[in-house]
């Protein structure tokens, strides 16, 4: 078992180790919806409800797997559970906000291919985080995810009006930014474990 | 005996999931105009954005819902449009059809190099490496970009580096009008016959050193030109096509045959003065 407090799991996965920055997971919704502000935190707010979701049930198969003597069964699980809760959540924004249903576009449906929440999945069970650790950490994860995108949003809207050489916009801009921000989150680095 | 613990656990597994949701897909169940689907299938599923929705289907929603009108969807066809406008009880909204049209007449027969490029075959690329090596600055590159991009085979170049536009194909989806770097395609309605195929901003005879058939900014056909059908602007003449004068007379009047008359045919038709320049031969590369 392992002993670090729970503010420091939810640290660690929010900045030190930074989903997006630190481990280069989920880069796929990182350059594609992070063009404005708005969407990128709802989709930043998705992404970490499937992780939440996706981190309870990947705790609850995994000691099932375990019980059953089949701990092989791992990835594949994880993958059908993490399919399943964005087709869920993907009927229930449907339902909720069409315009958001909309603006998200494919990358709605691209969250099932997030290897982030996979990430999420495994590193937990890897980590043998308890269920309340497990919790934290899937949190913790959505939200560093939640501060990339959003941090990248804004960068990105206020560039969108700044006077810089056409040969560098557009998705050349966006890889410059996201590798100096990834440098940025190099600071935190040997903060945690 | 592992292999029938697995098979049991993912596929109890599964079932557990796919009965979640299908009661989920029940209960959230969102209802949408049925119209939308059958209008969605009566569009040609081309996705190209000349009607200036994303594609197929917000186009069929705005069909539906905002009162868009089925004329504003070029590549379909007459019939496909009818057949829409009568499903949905709305008027046709019939838009002239659009094609589009180059502007620039200065194939290798007539304009030349003043560097040979042999970097990747693509106008975007030479463009970057001091506009592309053809003497005139504004002319076309001929390594047939808008060729490549035309999703409906409209665009072929001819033998002497233009890009030749079908009329009947073309759908005036402007993704030509888009990639061409020197920006010579426009979206002109196919009524508009007369033509300047012609871009280049120099003033006076200078350019004919390096094209041929470029407008040397003489001015003649505004002159002549009844009314206020044609003026100088920027050392090029603007037809104002509002005047409504569809005469052949400003092409006779261009020395050089930049200004030109198009067929419903796919023709060319060029000024008795301009037909004399046109060369037979290609021109070779560099000072001539």
């Amino acid at each position: 078992m392992n002993t670090e407090s729970l503010g420091t799991i939810f640290l660690n996965a929010c900045l030190v180790n930074n989903f997006v920055l630190a481990y280069f997971l989920g880069i796929c919704p990182f350059l594609g919806v992070s063009g404005k502000m708005e969407t990128a935190t709802k989709m930043g707010g998705a992404v970490m409800f499937v992780m939440l979701i996706s981190s309870m049930c990947a705790y609850g198969i995994h000691a099932f797997l375990v019980s059953i003597g089949a701990p092989f069964l791992q990835l594949i699980s994880y993958i059908v559970v993490i399919a399943s809760t964005v087709q869920l959540v993907e009927m229930f924004i449907k339902k909720i906000s069409p315009a958001l249903f909309r603006s998200l576009g494919i990358f709605l449906p691209l969250i099932t291919t997030n290897c982030a929440i996979l990430g999420v999945a495994l590193f937990q069970t890897n980590k043998e985080y308890g269920f309340l650790e497990s919790i934290v950490y899937a949190l913790g994860a959505g939200a560093g995810f939640t501060l990339a995108l959003v941090l990248i949003a804004g960068l990105r809207e206020q560039l969108d009006f700044a006077e810089i050489p056409k040969i560098s916009k557009g998705t050349a801009l966006t890889l410059f930014i996201a590798g100096i921000l990834s440098l940025c989150f190099m600071g935190f680095a040997g903060l945690g474990a | 005996m592992s292999i029938i613990t697995a098979i049991a656990a993912l596929g109890g597994l599964t079932l557990l999931l796919a009965i979640m949701l299908i009661v989920a897909n029940k209960k959230l169940y969102v209802y949408e105009d049925p119209r939308i689907d059958k209008v969605e299938d009566m569009l040609p599923h081309a996705n190209c954005g000349a009607c200036g929705y994303p594609g197929c289907r917000p186009f069929a929603e705005a069909l539906v819902f905002e009162k868009s009108l089925p004329g504003k969807c070029t590549v379909s066809t007459d019939e496909g449009r009818q057949s829409i406008a009568e499903f949905l009880g709305v008027d046709l909204g019939a838009e002239e059809k659009q094609v589009a049209r180059l502007a620039c007449a200065g194939g290798t027969n007539v304009a030349i190099n003043r560097a040979q490029y042999v970097g990747i075959q693509s106008c975007q690329a030479a463009t970057l490496v001091s506009g592309g090596g053809k003497g005139c600055f504004w002319g076309c590159l001929g390594h047939g970009d808008c060729e490549v991009v035309c999703d409906f085979d409209a665009i072929i170049m001819n033998e002497h580096g233009l890009p030749i536009v079908d009329t009947e194909k073309c759908t005036a989806c402007g993704d030509c009008v888009e990639v061409c770097p020197k920006d010579l395609f426009s979206l002109q309605p196919i009524s508009h016959k007369l033509w300047v195929a012609c871009k280049n901003l120099e003033h006076g005879e200078a350019i004919l050193e390096d094209c041929q058939v470029g407008c040397t900014s003489c001015g003649k056909c505004a002159m002549d030109a009844p009314g206020e059908l044609i003026t100088m602007k920027n050392n090029l003449p603007v037809i104002n096509y509002a005047e409504g004068h569809n005469t052949q007379e400003p092409i006779q009047r261009c020395p050089t045959g930049a200004i030109v008359w198009l067929d419903d045919n796919g023709t060319v038709v060029k000024g008795k003065e301009s037909r004399k320049i046109i060369r037979k031969g290609a021109r070779s590369l560099g000072n001539s």
